[in-house]
């Protein structure tokens, strides 16, 4: 707490712009696919067009023949790459299976496989060329239905301990109910096409601008696939077109460019297209079995979640989908079993709040049934049932205000007026809907590094690999970094997202802004130090026997923090001390706390209005009430919320990756036929951010607020449906077929 | 045209020659030669140098590469660079006036009507077009008609009043 009578703006906590802005908004902004220097040579795939087998033959001598063609690479001819699972592992790579290895050998393991890569001196001819390459198969049987594999899934993730017996309670309960959810498979679809740009420069360091959520990443899993030193490869990304997930692993399109970039000793840039991306990663279809079992008052007896979701048949990857269930509500017996079952499609992967935002949309959905059946409002089931404990692991929160969430979200939206009888309410020719949910996701924070580079005029240049895929990474640090050194935000300079930079995790998992921050004030404080230490050197210094804990940053000085008069400019102690610059780095520190859960929390609440005879369903209006500790910018974050919830509608309405299983084929794979959210899709969206304060999470306060904005959304919208029409759609999404055939008799 | 195996001793058809153009973009007349099957949106990416027009799907869906051509909008990435020869293109490089940002641009920062970026230059441009075209009156108007733009990251309703500061309809 500062005792000085501080004049001096503060940037965290407020309604900053970001600082990107004008670079995106007069398109200097450049992303992966946007370096033109270098003569680039560019790319072009060619897919398998079966789910599982082997290249019995491929011909590429007719594409070879194009003028302008330089090479096409497969299986073949390819340059030497890494042998061990090892060397192709990421960081984000499942601990089970053997990664993916694009033109590694003949074997067919997913359908849109890469299987040549064909460079050209111009696009539009490499994209013809790849048109002419011939392949026979040999075809093998494949299952892409997880229905066909429902009953001999693997089990990822069970409790380490039963917590009483859920099926002895759930049998006994006064009031019970079960039922099955669906998610259908989703694509991320991030509006920029996976793209990667690697530069030769004459056999020297390889620069590589690639799309992806973590730079040190890519170039740990790029020496490790081409064998080569660290100094050698240098990956680059300084805006990211959108990634929620997609970008965590490195994706095929990077090792194909550069293995195209070593082969020819040329610069090679390989974009995907839209209908590419649909063979990368994707969220999982799951099953979800859903049975809870109460008490008439409204307290739960038995939780038991199930859930059998999707992984390849070469890498098990899962995420926490079941646990949420056990964890967020009192009840004395809880089971859950999250089961996985291999297809031949490609890995399944992390796509925003993995796991939360399918487990919970299950959960939130039996739980409104739940209410239903007891007649009892759906928010005043959850305060019943609420827990200011971790159930899991039965330990307390560092914070937990998901009550204020209820009740905040419910006075803004309205609650109150709602008639709890479905198809009670109405506008013209529409019914209306109010549904809610809870959500909830995880408070995490990750080891990273900032570099500080303060100069004599009080400017500072603040450097970290961590990446901006539009979650504002660069404004939070500008602003934590203004505050920490007492400078105008205009004074800072951010530098992320370059293999060369101190040390960052990959951007996900809403972590990045606790993470980051601190590593910015944990450096800020070195130079703090050092400028203390100058200060004392001065004649006359008016800071000659402060200690380090008296002094802060203000307003381009170093000053007490009880006597404001006494302090010296930046620039002067610097001056004094001959130092042009001064340069510090140094790595975040948490303290370790294994005595409190940590989690961020939300309510949502949605609107709905269908037409009666049409079935045409448009979400209204969502109020979506968000607890997650110490929001760094208001702008921004309200931004993030908002979007999510746009996704969260998306996966409600919109959104399904459509298979034709005989085929083992995605069929719908262009975002005209994938429906995601567009403007006229979207009205009225209202965030609040809860009071929550915790001194107990970090130092700052900070929980992130990535994922907690999606979870529970589709829930509240299906639930809002039901009460609109009395239809209750369990498998997403909610289209107005499955609304109209099931609508009942009158 | 090419029918498996048989076919593949067959030498490819020719490529066309290419076909010279002018556009004048942003204020400038450039001349340059493509391959007629090269679209306006890969001419002003590949061949200008104007990477600020993005390419989301290249097939018309997202919106991403609208660019104004003679003062319309249109999805780049849906016409050939030859058959806008002699046209006006201004892109989004071309919007700032000596460094003053178009209203427009100004209103997307204060609005935060972005989070990663990359649609935004097509969401100007369109939006420019839509404010040119003087038929979005209500909000309701602007999504229907700012539609063809998808904003994966969710800015829609930051969108919607950007568009309406730089209308003048904010209430």
């Amino acid at each position: 707490m500062s005792m000085v009578n501080n004049t001096a703006k503060t940037y965290t906590g407020t309604a900053t712009s970001r600082v990107d802005g004008r670079a995106k908004v007069t398109g200097a902004a450049k992303y992966a696919g946007d370096f033109n220097e270098g003569g680039l040579a560019y790319g072009a795939v060619v897919e398998s067009t079966i789910a599982r087998g082997r290249i019995a033959r491929i011909d590429t001598s007719q594409a070879l023949r194009v003028p302008g063609v330089i090479d096409v690479i497969t299986h073949e001819n390819r340059p030497r790459v890494a042998d061990t699972d090892q060397a192709w592992k990421d960081d984000v790579a499942p601990e089970e299976g053997s990664p993916f290895r694009p033109l590694y050998d003949d074997m067919i393991k997913f359908n849109q496989q890469p299987i040549a890569l064909v460079v050209a001196e111009e696009w539009e001819i490499a994209r013809y060329a790849a048109s002419l390459v011939r392949v026979d198969y040999e075809k093998q049987p494949f299952v892409t239905d997880v229905y066909r594999k429902r009953d001999d899934a693997i089990v990822v993730e069970k409790p380490d301990k039963l917590r009483g017996d859920a099926a002895k309670a759930f049998a006994a309960a006064e009031v019970r109910h079960q039922a099955d959810y669906f998610i259908p498979t989703e694509h991320h679809n991030p509006m920029e096409l996976f793209a990667t740009t690697a530069m030769w420069d004459g056999g020297g360091p390889l620069t590589v601008y690639d799309k992806t959520q973590g730079v040190q990443n890519v170039q740990q899993y790029l020496c490790g696939v081409f064998e080569k030193k660290p100094e050698e490869i240098r990956v680059i990304s300084p805006y990211v077109g959108g990634a929620f997930g997609a970008g965590l692993r490195p994706q095929y399109q990077v090792v194909l460019a550069v293995m195209a970039a070593l082969k020819l000793q040329r610069s090679v840039r390989l974009v995907l297209t839209r209908q590419q991306m649909y063979g990368l990663g994707y969220r999982p279809a799951t099953i979800e079995r859903l049975a809870l079992g109460a008490r008439r008052d409204g307290t739960l007896d038995a939780i038991t979640h199930e859930a059998v979701g999707v992984t390849s048949q070469f890498e098990e990857f899962s995420r926490n989908d079941t646990g949420w269930s056990a964890l967020l509500y009192t009840s004395p017996n809880a089971r859950y079993e999250h089961r996985v079952a291999p297809l031949d499609v490609p890995t399944s992967c992390d796509m925003r709040a993995p796991g939360a935002a399918t487990g919970v949309y299950a959960l939130e959905s039996a739980m409104d049934e739940l209410a239903v059946a007891l007649k009892m409002d759906p928010v005043e089931l959850r305060m019943r049932c609420y827990s200011d404990r971790d159930q899991n692991e039965d330990l307390p929160y560092t914070s937990k205000c998901l009550r204020e969430c209820y009740r905040e979200g419910a006075a803004a939206f309205g609650w109150d007026k709602r008639n709890a009888e479905p198809r009670s309410m109405r506008d013209g020719r529409n019914l209306v809907g109010w549904g809610m949910a809870s959500g909830v996701w995880e408070a995490l924070q990750m080891p990273a590094a900032v570099r500080i580079v303060m100069t004599a005029n009080g400017h500072a240049e603040v450097s970290c690999a961590a990446s901006d895929i539009g979650t504002g990474t660069y404004t939070i640090m500008a602003q934590v970094a203004a505050d920490s050194l007492g400078l105008p935000i205009e004074n800072i300079t951010i530098h992320l997202a370059d293999s060369t930079l101190p040390r960052a995790p990959v951007e996900g998992g809403s972590w990045m802004a606790a993470s980051a921050c601190h590593a910015v004030v944990a450096t800020a404080s070195e130079v703090r130090k050092e400028l203390l230490r100058l200060a004392k050197l001065m004649k006359a210094s008016p800071l000659a026997d402060t200690v380090e804990e008296d002094v802060t940053l203000s307003d381009g000085k170093l000053v007490s923090r009880t006597q404001a008069e006494r302090g010296v400019s930046i620039s002067d102690i610097m001056r004094h001390g001959a130092m042009e610059r001064i340069e510090k780095e140094k790595t975040n520190e948490f303290a370790e706390d294994k005595a409190h859960a940590r989690n961020t929390h939300s309510a949502v609440f949605a609107e709905v209005k269908i037409d009666e005879e049409l079935g045409v369903i448009r979400v209204t209006r969502v109020v979506s009430a968000v607890a997650a500790g110490r929001v760094l910018n208001l702008k921004t974050g309200r931004s993030q919320v908002m979007g999510a919830v746009v996704g969260g509608i998306g996966m409600a309405l919109h959104e399904e990756t459509v298979y034709d299983h005989g085929f083992g084929r995605i069929v719908n794979h262009n975002i005209a036929e994938y429906h995601v959210p567009v403007n006229a899709d979207i009205h009225d969206i209202q965030v609040i951010f809860v009071d929550e304060p915790d001194a107990l999470v970090n130092p700052l306060g900070i929980k992130g607020i990535g994922e907690i904005g999606i979870v529970g959304v589709a829930a509240a919208v299906a639930n809002a449906v039901y009460h609109a029409t009395g239809v209750r759609v369990r498998d997403l999404p909610i289209t107005l077929d499955k609304v109209l055939a099931r609508r009942p008799a009158t | 045209m090419q029918d498996g195996a048989a076919q593949s001793d067959a030498n490819p058809a020719p490529l066309p020659e290419k076909m010279s153009v002018t556009l004048t973009v942003n204020g400038t007349e450039r001349r340059f030669s493509v391959l007629p099957w090269v679209s306006l949106l890969d001419a002003l990416r590949d061949h200008l140098d104007l990477t600020g027009t993005k390419k989301g799907c290249d097939h018309g869906q997202c919106g991403a590469c609208t660019v104004l051509v003679d003062g319309r909008r249109i999805n780049s990435c849906l016409t050939l660079a030859v058959m806008r020869d002699g046209a006006h293109v201004t892109t989004i490089e071309g919007l700032a006036t000596n460094g003053a940002l178009d209203p427009l641009q100004q209103a997307f920062i204060d609005h935060d009507a972005f989070q990663c970026g990359y649609c935004t230059p097509g969401q100007i441009c369109s939006g420019i077009g839509l404010i040119a075209e003087g038929r979005a009156k209500s909000p309701h108007e602007i999504r229907e008609f700012m539609s063809g733009n998808i904003c994966r990251c969710g800015a829609y309703p930051n969108i919607v009043a950007a568009i309406q500061q730089a209308m003048g309809t904010k209430p």
